[in-house]
Formats: C-alpha cells, sequence, structure tokens
C-alpha cells in the first residue's frame, strides 16, 4: 500500500522534470521560452494556491496579492534601496509570510461565500495600496526591476530564467508532494473533509489553515519575486483582481487537490491566450467561461478526470 | 474510580432547555447507556462533554481535570473521543487516510520535516498505517482500505468511524447512536464491537435508540427525558423503574 | 452641522442607496438558495451599459431603461438555469467559481459587444443643483433616494402581503417545508434571481448620470453591495438597505477627511471589520452547525 504511492509520486516528479529537461531543446526562439517561464512562475502560484483550496478547502481570491507583494518588495528593496536581490527576496518572502500571518487568524475564522469575499477584499486592498502610493510604486504606470544577480552573477539570459523558474517548480512541487503525504497534510485535508471530525481527532484546524495560508502566500511571493526580476518591468495590475481569478482558474482547470493538475492547468491558461487570437482578444470571456465550464462538467478538473477515465477503461 | 463526572450541566438555546442541571457519573471500564426520547438532550450533552459547544452552566471533569470549555482538539490528547450521530466521514480521504487521521496526536507532525520528508516521518507514517490496518482488519473492512470513502456503503463508514475514533487510543469512546439505519446483522456487529472496546479496557458512553442493544451490552444506564435526568442504574433496575415505565409507555401509568 | 458635514453625509447617502440596491439583490438570491451571487455586480454595469447602448440606436430614455432590466433579467435567469441549477449539490467553492466566471464572463462580453469606454447617462430631470442649507444637492441625488425608497416599499409590500412573496420567504426559511405545501422552490430561485438583476440594473440605471458607467463598473459595485449586505446582516432586507447607507456614508466620510485615494478601501475595511467582530450583521440571524 505504501510502495505505490511513493513510487507514483516519485514517478511524476521524475515526468515533471523530464518534460523541463526536454522541452529547451523543443522550444523553437525566445517566445516560447517567454511563454514556458511565465507558465512556471505561474505553476508555482499555482501549487501554493491548490494546498490551501483544493487540500485544505479554504478559498482565496486574493492570492495575486500576495504574488504582487512579493514582486514589489524584491523591486522596492533592489531598486530603490540597493540591496542585493537575493536579500531582497529573502526579505520579501519573510515580510510575505508575516502579513499573512496577521491576516490567517481573523479571515480564516470565516468560511466559505464570507471567506471567498473576504479574500477578495484583501486582494483589492493590496492592489489599491500598489496603487496610490506612488512614490514606491510607480502607481498606475508601473516601476522597472533590475535584473536578478547572485553574486555578481547577472542572470540575464533567457535560458538561464527557463532553468531557474524549472528547477524551483520541481522543488516546490516535490515539497508540496511530500507534504501531503505526511500527518500534516492528511490533517489539512481532514480539516476539508469534516472540520469537526478533525478536531475530534485532536487536530488544531486553526492552526493547520493558517499554516497552509502561510506557505500559499510565501509561494506566491516567491513567484512573484522571480516575476520581477524577470520581466524587467511591474504594474499594480499583477496584484489585480483578474490576476487572482486567472491564478484560480488554472487551480480548478488543472483539478483541484491535484498537484500536477495545478501545473498543467497553469501550463495551459499561460499557453492559451498566446497562442490563441481568440483567447487573448476575449480573455475575461474566455477564463469566464473556463470557469463555468469546468465547473459544471468537469468539476474534479482535468487531470482526476482524465486518471479517472483511464482507470475506468484499463479494467 | 470515576472517570467522567457532570456536574449541575445546563444548557440552553434560546429558550429551550436542551439540558438542566445534570449530575452524571461515568465510571471507568463500564459500558454506559444514556437513553431517552428525542430532543431528551443526550446528543447536547455529548457535544458539551467532546467540546462542540460550551455549556451554559455546570462543569464536565474528566480523570479529575476540567475540560469544561476547552477546545475539541484538545480533548483528543487526554483521551476523549466520539463518532457522530449524522456521519462525519472525510469523503476526500481514502478508507485507509480517514483511519490515519484518527491517529494524529500519535504522529510525527513537524513541518520541515514534513517538507523534507525526512526518515522521522516515513517512520512515523508507516506505524499509523500499520496501526490503522489493524483497526480495519479488526472492524472488517481491511478489503476497502485502498477504497474511497465515498465508495462505501453507510454501514461500512459507521464502522470506519469507530476505527477512526479508536485509533486515538482513547480512554473514554462517546458513540452517538453507533446503530442508527443499521439492519439487524449489522447492529450484532456493532454490539461485538462495543464490548470488544470495552474489553481492551476504553470505557464506552453510548446513546442509541435500539432498546437490545442498550440492555444487552450496557453495565449502567442513564435515563434522560427534557434534558434532565429521569432515572439511573442497570439495565435491570431500569427495566423496573415506574418513572421510565411511564415516560416510555406513556399517559399516566 | 457643518456644510462640509452636510455635504458628505448627502453625497454619502446617495451612493449609499445604490449599494442598498445591490445589497438587496445579494440578500435576495441568498435567501432563496445560499449562494452569494459574484455576478451581481454585473447586473449593475448592464443596467447602465445596457440602457446607454439601447438608446444609441435611437429608442427613448424611458424605453432603454426599461430594456436594460429587462436585459438584466433575461440575463439572471439564464445564469441560474444555465449554469447555477447544474450544480445544485457542488460544493461552495464550487458554485463561488461559477458565480465568479459567469460574472468575468459577463464583463468580458459587455467589453466586446459594447465598448470599453465610459459613458454616462443624461440627468433624469436637469443638473441645477438645489442649496440645503449650505450643501449642494443635485436632482438625480433626489431620482435615487425616492426611487430606492419606492423599490424599497413595493419589497416589503411584496414580501410581506402577497402570497408568492411569502412563498419566496418561507422558502428562505426552509426550503422543505415550503416544498411540503406545495410550493415550486424552483420558480422561486428563478424568481430572486430575476429580481436580483432587476435591482441590480435599477441601481446601475439610477448612478449612471452621477458616476460614468464602463463595462468594469460591475465588479466594485457588487463589492460594495455586498458589503452592505454583510454589514446589515445577509438575508435581511432592511439590513441591506442600513448596511448601504452605512457604507455609502463612510466612504464618503472617508474620502471628504481622509483621502480620497483610499475610498474604495473602506467598503473592504467595513467588511472585514464586521465578518471578524460582528458575522451575522446588525441585523442578521445568527446559525451554528449540527453535528
Amino acid at each position: 500500500m505504501k510502495k505505490p504511492t511513493v513510487v507514483s509520486r516519485y514517478a511524476g516528479v521524475f515526468v515533471l522534470a523530464t518534460v523541463i529537461a526536454v522541452l529547451p531543446l523543443l522550444l523553437p526562439n525566445s517566445f516560447y521560452f517567454d511563454v514556458a517561464i511565465n507558465g512556471g512562475i505561474a505553476a508555482i502560484v499555482c501549487v501554493g494556491l491548490n494546498l490551501l483550496i483544493g487540500y485544505a478547502g479554504q478559498i482565496s481570491l486574493g492570492h495575486a496579492g500576495f504574488f504582487a507583494l512579493g514582486a514589489y518588495s524584491s523591486a522596492i528593496l533592489t531598486d530603490n534601496y540597493g540591496w542585493p536581490p537575493i536579500a531582497s527576496l529573502s526579505t520579501g518572502l519573510f515580510v510575505v509570510g508575516l502579513l499573512a500571518f496577521v491576516i490567517a487568524r481573523p479571515i480564516l475564522r470565516l468560511k466559505g461565500h464570507y471567506l471567498a469575499m473576504a479574500t477578495l477584499g484583501m486582494g483589492i486592498i493590496i492592489s489599491i495600496v500598489l496603487n496610490q502610493e506612488v512614490n514606491l510604486t510607480g502607481g498606475p504606470d508601473g516601476m522597472p526591476v533590475s535584473a536578478f544577480s547572485v553574486f555578481g552573477w547577472e542572470v540575464n539570459s533567457e535560458l538561464a530564467w527557463y532553468w531557474i523558474v524549472g528547477g524551483s517548480l520541481i522543488v516546490i512541487v516535490l515539497l508540496a508532494l511530500n507534504l501531503i503525504d505526511s500527518a500534516v497534510g492528511r490533517a489539512l485535508r481532514a480539516v476539508h473533509g469534516s472540520e469537526v471530525a478533525a478536531q475530534v481527532a485532536g487536530i488544531d484546524s486553526t492552526r493547520y489553515k493558517i499554516l497552509i495560508f502561510v506557505v500559499s502566500a510565501v509561494m506566491a511571493a516567491y513567484a512573484g519575486s522571480l516575476f520581477a526580476h524577470y520581466t524587467g518591468f511591474l504594474t499594480p495590475s499583477e496584484g489585480g483582481f483578474f490576476r487572482s481569478i486567472e491564478f484560480v482558474t488554472m487551480v480548478v482547470l488543472g483539478g483541484m487537490a491535484s498537484v500536477f493538475g495545478s501545473v498543467i492547468g497553469a501550463a495551459i491558461l499561460t499557453a492559451l491566450p498566446q497562442f490563441l487570437t481568440v483567447f487573448h482578444d476575449y480573455e475575461h470571456v474566455m477564463f469566464g467561461l473556463v470557469m463555468m465550464l469546468t465547473m459544471i462538467f468537469m468539476p474534479k478538473g482535468l487531470l482526476p478526470s482524465l486518471r479517472n477515465w483511464i482507470s475506468k477503461n484499463s479494467l | 474510580m470515576s472517570l467522567l463526572e457532570i456536574k449541575g450541566l445546563s444548557k440552553f438555546f434560546g429558550g429551550l432547555h436542551a439540558v438542566q442541571n445534570l449530575e452524571y457519573t461515568v465510571e471507568s471500564g463500564k459500558v454506559h447507556s444514556i437513553i431517552g426520547p428525542n430532543g431528551a438532550g443526550k446528543t447536547t450533552l455529548f457535544n458539551i462533554v467532546t467540546g462542540v459547544y460550551p455549556p451554559s452552566s455546570g462543569k464536565a471533569i474528566f480523570e479529575a481535570q476540567d475540560i469544561t470549555g476547552l477546545p475539541i482538539h484538545r480533548l483528543a490528547s487526554l483521551g476523549l473521543s466520539r463518532s457522530f450521530q449524522n456521519l462525519q466521514v472525510f469523503y476526500n480521504m481514502t478508507v485507509m487516510e480517514n483511519v490515519m487521521v484518527g491517529r494524529h496526536r500519535h504522529c510525527q507532525k513537524g513541518f520541515l520535516q514534513s517538507l523534507l520528508h525526512t526518515p522521522s516521518i516515513t517512520r512515523s507514517d508507516e506505524e499509523a498505517r500499520h496501526q490503522a490496518a489493524e483497526l480495519l482488519a479488526w472492524v472488517g473492512l481491511e478489503a476497502y482500505a485502498t477504497a474511497h470513502a465515498n465508495s462505501l456503503p453507510y454501514g461500512a463508514l459507521k464502522r470506519m468511524e469507530i476505527a477512526r475514533a479508536m485509533a486515538s487510543e482513547p480512554k473514554l469512546l462517546l458513540l452517538d447512536e453507533p446503530a442508527a439505519g443499521l439492519n439487524n446483522k449489522e447492529t450484532q456487529e456493532i454490539d461485538e464491537l462495543i464490548r470488544q472496546i470495552s474489553n481492551r479496557g476504553v470505557t464506552v458512553i453510548l446513546v442509541e435508540h435500539d432498546m437490545r442493544l442498550v440492555m444487552g451490552v450496557s453495565d449502567h444506564i442513564l435515563v434522560m427525558d427534557h434534558g434532565q435526568k429521569l432515572a439511573e442504574g442497570s439495565a435491570e433496575e431500569i427495566r423496573e423503574n415506574p418513572n421510565v415505565i411511564a415516560a416510555y409507555l406513556g399517559s399516566g401509568a | 452641522m457643518s456644510s462640509e458635514f452636510l455635504q458628505f453625509l448627502l453625497s454619502g447617502i446617495t451612493v449609499g442607496a445604490i449599494y442598498a440596491l445591490v445589497g438587496l439583490g445579494f440578500s435576495i438570491i441568498y435567501n432563496a438558495s445560499h449562494v452569494i451571487n459574484f455576478a451581481q455586480g454585473e447586473f449593475v454595469m448592464i443596467g447602465g451599459m445596457g440602457t446607454v447602448f439601447i438608446a444609441s440606436i435611437g429608442v427613448p430614455f424611458p424605453v432603454a431603461m426599461a430594456g436594460a432590466v429587462l436585459l438584466a433579467v433575461v440575463i439572471g435567469i439564464s445564469l441560474q438555469k444555465l449554469a447555477i441549477e447544474r450544480a445544485r449539490e457542488a460544493s461552495v467553492v464550487t458554485i463561488i467559481i461559477i458565480t465568479i466566471g459567469a460574472s468575468i464572463f459577463l464583463r468580458g462580453l459587455a467589453g466586446i459587444i459594447w465598448d470599453r469606454n465610459f459613458h454616462s447617462l443624461p440627468a433624469f430631470s436637469g443638473e441645477q443643483p438645489i442649496h440645503v442649507a449650505g450643501a449642494v444637492i443635485v436632482p438625480q441625488s433626489l431620482w435615487i433616494l425616492g426611487v430606492t425608497v419606492a423599490v424599497a416599499v413595493a419589497l416589503f409590500v411584496f414580501f410581506n402581503r402577497t402570497m408568492i412573496g411569502r412563498a419566496m420567504l418561507g422558502t428562505a426559511h426552509n426550503p422543505l417545508a415550503a416544498k411540503l405545501v406545495g410550493v415550486n422552490t424552483n420558480n422561486i430561485l428563478i424568481l430572486s434571481f430575476a429580481l436580483a438583476a432587476a435591482l441590480g440594473a435599477v441601481g446601475g440605471i439610477l448612478i449612471a448620470p452621477m458616476a460614468p458607467t464602463h463595462y468594469q463598473v460591475g465588479i466594485m459595485l457588487g463589492l460594495k453591495g455586498f458589503s452592505a449586505a454583510i454589514v446589515g446582516g445577509l438575508g435581511s432586507g432592511p439590513g441591506a438597505m442600513v448596511g448601504g447607507l452605512l457604507v455609502g456614508v463612510a466612504e464618503a466620510m472617508a474620502a471628504g477627511y481622509i483621502s480620497s485615494n483610499y475610498k474604495d478601501v473602506v467598503a473592504f475595511v467595513l467588511i472585514l471589520l464586521v465578518l471578524f467582530f460582528m458575522p451575522s450583521g446588525l441585523f442578521g440571524k445568527r446559525d451554528s452547525e449540527r453535528v
């Protein structure tokens, strides 16, 4: 019983790592690299967000706020204060983690619709602050961000960014899978299944919800920081409502409570607007449709539905 | 020795007196039952003892410690567990995982260790899996271990909840209508499980409507009516108690 | 009372009345289905934008307004029939995602079919300001307040004096019992979405002469309407009215005395405060989970 889960866990990571390793050979030009890098960054956010929404059952419609705070922390500390990027990044993660921790206790007492609205409000407040604090963030016009560098080595090639993002994604997927398959992960899923029964089993549900909220916020901030240095330019829309919805749509499409589903959802919904003009021009309409249709016709999401289909047809 | 003492316990919901000034003592190592008509306050009493809601007044003392108003999750580590009248199953998990959650308090749960899946986590998981497998075999569900909980029939879920509750290694187990909705054969199985739980040294409090089950397994019975104690004693004493006969058989007897 | 304060109060009450209308829509749908309709704000947008574009084909404004309300009602009913009804057994998270999907879908569609510019409607009866104790009020404010009061009275009569209104309240209170006495709960759901859509659209039409409408106005107005419903207590009609006025006034005061940059934050801070400290709002019922 133990073997199959462990084997399939590492087999999945192995497949992901292979795809990431082989992909550069197949990408014809830097436009494709750009799509891949952005997809990877979104995937990092979605893996974290899925831990919160899919596994622990706590919705957040404001995670772009944490993404943007991570991005702006890196940008502001590096460019306005001259910190080394790695120090800005770590500080950003710490600050976002702390903020998420402070917000989490009151906000996670709420359930369902209330939690959704509260996180939505939280995201919008963050985006209003980013728009208004022009001295720090440049306001709606945005701000430039200098390149990422570690000990004098400047990351400026597309390929280098590809390996950084790809490597980060593999590590984060591995950590997420480890977490899910542990007592902590079972506790999170139990809180989703029945909070009162989880508590009877000795699980401090509040503590676990806060924990995973903070973890997912820090993952979003990490992805935001990579994004800031990679694109070199930030606007407050990175923390806006629609960005939050994009992340949730990716999670939902790939499959709630499926780590690899999140990676696939992020990859698909990052690539589609780049390759299909209808998706690009009618972004809102298409994302709205994907959300509605997935929830109505395939509520488990792509990967779990596919898995069900395969196991049914192989009997 | 008394394991649980209820002292002057009352619970009001608005104007409704769900439990009124109840005194009740549970002896260690026995099977206790609470019976009474619907709305007598049995489940309310359960919910207060297991921390689901605080009482309006009064105390619950468990092993000489005041547990009134403690958060639910603290009670597991003191040795209290329960099943639910309306199933509370983790439908998003397998049967095995459901029971493993019951062992939560015995598991390694360091966050960093879990992220890295260190050997100590693997060992602790292995141990939890082993214990859960034994409990599943005990309740006759070993064949369903890897099945998803939502694929199990009702009767099997009832037994799974008992296995999950036992996984925490409680001293006191509260069973809220474990036989409700079950057929005769399934009720027989529950009867047998309760005896075995008691033989393992776990004290049981049972709320149940099935009188044959209650009269058969109980060492002590508390009869409640309108939130108050109507009678208590052995099955024999209860059967002959004029107040109980009046309440159960109705009209002025 | 300083005239400045009075000015802020008046503008707060005016915009608060719109939030109240949107908030009522949230409460009506919530009562019927225990769903929070995240697309509620889009009805407001459809009211304003719909009127602008229907009028642009040459029909008189009153007809265009009626057309926009009708359009919102049709969309509201479709939302219930095509999307929400199909996922009736689904989890709360699923329903939330469906209504959010519907919301950005409608928003996107409005941006394509209509346009992405700002539009104003002409004021219903001129722009000549009226002076009240040193403060100024535009006639449109009176229209907004008047229509809101009329809607509130009509809803009160509807819910308390008519069979169908009472059936709706009964369904909210106990859907099973309502079904048993022969209420068609499906029709009640449809009616609730229709009513909520109409209320939103009316709000959108009323505000369009004062604040330009745009394909993306739905999100903010929707959230503020939600904030009104929460502050007043979700599911309570009077609550939504009082909540709307409180949110509107708090916002106007914050804009006047603190900073207009952060006025949009006020509604969210109110939502968060109420949710954290008084989860059932001013007039709401407290409900607890039974295990």
